[in-house]
């Protein structure tokens, strides 16, 4: 028996010096791996994003140079997009993004603020009804909202106002914004607001004063994943929207180029890169935020 | 025996003991957080309430259609199941409908649906976990890894769409960069992976970024723990990291299955649901939409029927996988 012990007590102490002595290569190993494997992320990320600004920057006759660094510099593409001609309107577009979007998100904030204080801080019957009611919505198909309100805004004259793009938008904002404020209310320092109303405020003083400064960058948060939901809707655009209130997205699927016939690759990727650009500079700005946000929310925008 | 009766007076003891504990609930802080909630259940009423039962109401009804014996443009009327029927048992009419038509192309835009959500979202949970487990490790450089991870994300599907349409056109740099020569918007299945792989970088981001958050929550003394105990790094991953990110790795796969059973932007910018001239990447989605054209209420009764099909996964996920989504302590 003892010796059965002996001899595998300096077989496991043997093992670990072993161990030990092969970490250097094997932490090199890991690594490389991991290195790798980031270089992989950042290329998935960059590449194709890269490809759309190489490509807007490049003149129509070499669209398929396919060199994959900036050749043919020239900024016609960027003119073509801002060009009127042949029913294009992308300036206006971007200006009814700006619209559609900024409305969209006061709404969804304002109402999903009230909502998600409740859900995070108040005790009440049926809260569970309304989380739940909440992500079934959040779960409805835009489409099906497309038949009766293509019919509902004909009938009262409202197909193709700014109004009808609005509504339907705040039907997937609204839940993304109680989501990811109630997820955001639940880490706030609360007992802050407990001290004022001691301290003799109203409930609303201290929501003001108190809690709202608190909130801020949750509440901003919040509000560039709604804007950036509202930016980038299509489905319901593309059906309810006429010429004169169509949405970026839908501007560019339908971008004719100023040539018939011809397919208009490099505006379109221009299009693409000036839609794109704000996007980026938020998500450059503001990326600790969002994946916050987006994780805490778990809702996609 | 007498240890199992204690058992059973304590468990129904409990509801016994919660019973009184429900009146604590304050009623003003009840009717304060209805007046909270009031504006979004009113929002919600009319944005989605209303369409839904504004619908379901249509999709009994007739579509406006020429009476054959009379010659005369005729609307209406209740239409019983009629306008179900002819999607989900092909009846046009009296007669099953012709081939071509959109009700013949119904079975065919459900099979294509599901087969899009299957591929994709079985492709995104792979590749998010390995991009997980990559950004859970120490590296420098996270904040260009988290930047470029939520470029995909942040475009515009409508730009993303646009820009793989390049990527895959004939001349493309796909087929440069491949030395292939595929048209792949005019066979139907180069114009599915096609599309397929737009979505695939668009939303593994996504995907991963959940991954990671539940990843973030695993204490690093449990993998110490199973280190000391000699476990393998295969085993701390099936015994460990699996079933504690389990719960975040359901919620990112519901979030996404609804999100591809819904599936328009990409398909309908790329091919406008078909490749070449057929209807071979048709989704219920974009039938809905080219249905509206024909008549409203048998559009509205396939809208109908695409988010009941939508609800219903949903559910089943929920009762199967016990997706955790309205607990209060939950990680979402």
């Amino acid at each position: 028996m003892a010796t059965t012990v002996d001899s595998r007590a300096p077989s496991r102490t043997a093992a670990q010096p072993g161990e030990s002595a092969h970490k250097p290569p094997s932490a090199l190993w890991k690594n490389i791996r991991t290195y790798a494997g980031v270089a992989i992320i950042v290329i998935w990320g960059l590449a194709p994003f890269y490809w759309m600004v190489v490509t807007s920057f490049r003149s129509v006759p070499f669209t398929f140079d396919n060199t994959p660094f900036f050749t043919h510099v020239t900024l016609d593409n960027f003119q073509t997009v801002f060009s009127t001609g042949r029913g294009n309107h992308f300036g206006r577009a971007l200006v009814n993004s700006v619209i559609i979007g900024t409305a969209t998100t006061i709404v969804g904030l304002v109402a999903g603020v009230f909502a998600a204080y409740a859900l995070s801080r108040l005790k009440f019957q049926g809260k569970n009804l309304v989380l739940g009611f909440v992500l079934a919505a959040s779960m409805f198909p835009g489409v099906a909202l497309i038949t009766p309100l293509f019919e509902f805004f004909r009938n009262i004259g409202w197909f193709g106002t700014y109004q009808a793009l609005i509504i339907p938008d705040i039907s997937f904002v609204l839940p993304l914004t109680i989501y990811t404020l109630t997820a955001f209310f639940r880490e706030m320092p609360w007992e802050l607001e407990e001290a004022a109303k001691i301290d003799g405020a109203t409930p609303g003083q201290a929501f003001r004063k108190v809690i709202l400064p608190l909130a801020a960058p949750g509440l901003f948060t919040t509000a560039i994943l709604a804007f950036i939901a509202a930016w980038n809707e299509f489905t319901i655009a593309s059906q309810l929207s006429s010429d004169a209130t169509q949405p970026v997205t839908v501007a560019i699927a339908s971008f004719t180029g100023s040539q018939p016939h011809v397919e208009p690759y490099t505006a379109v990727m221009a299009a693409g890169t000036v839609v794109t650009i704000p996007l980026i500079i938020m998500v450059l700005a503001f990326q600790r935020q969002i994946v916050a946000g987006l994780t805490a929310g778990g809702v996609k925008g | 025996m007498s240890t199992e009766t204690t058992g059973m007076t304590t468990t129904a003891e409990i509801p016994k003991t919660r019973g009184p504990e429900r009146p604590s609930i304050d009623p003003h802080q009840s009717r304060r957080a209805w007046m909270l909630i009031a504006p979004t259940l009113i929002l919600l009423t009319v944005v989605i309430g209303y369409p839904i039962v504004r619908a379901i109401w249509m999709s009994f009804q007739q579509d406006a259609a020429l009476n054959p014996q009379t010659g005369l443009f005729e609307s209406g009327g209740f239409a019983g199941f009629k306008n179900y029927t002819h999607w989900l048992l092909q009846r046009c009419g009296d007669t099953a409908c012709p081939p071509g038509t959109n009700a013949a192309n119904f079975y065919g835009a459900v099979w294509i649906t599901v087969f899009f959500t299957i591929v994709t979202v079985a492709i995104e949970l792979v590749l998010g976990f390995w991009f997980a487990i990559i950004m859970n490790g120490t590296f420098r450089g996270r904040g260009l890894v988290r930047a470029a991870i939520l470029i995909p994300w942040a475009i515009p599907t409508a730009v993303t769409a646009k820009l793989w349409y390049f990527i895959f056109a004939n001349e493309g740099i796909a087929n440069s960069l491949f030395h292939t020569d595929i048209v792949w918007f005019s066979d139907k299945w180069a114009a599915r992976f096609a599309i397929i792989i737009s979505d695939v970088w668009k939303t593994t981001p996504f995907m991963a970024l959940l991954i990671l958050a539940g990843l973030q929550l695993i204490g690093a003394e449990i993998y110490e723990a199973a280190k000391v105990d000699g476990a393998s790094a295969w085993q701390r991953f099936t015994a460990i990291t699996l079933p504690l990110v389990k719960p975040a790795v359901v919620v990112a796969l519901l979030f996404r299955t609804l999100d591809v059973l819904r599936m328009f932007d990409l398909p309908f910018i790329m091919t406008g649901g078909g490749a070449g001239d057929g209807n071979d990447t048709t989704t219920l989605s974009i039938l809905v939409v080219q249905e509206i054209r024909s008549g409203f209420n048998s559009a509205a009764a396939l809208s109908t029927l695409t988010f009941l099909f939508i609800f219903l996964v949903a559910f089943m996920f929920i009762k199967l996988l016990g997706a955790n989504l309205s607990d209060d302590e939950g990680t979402r």
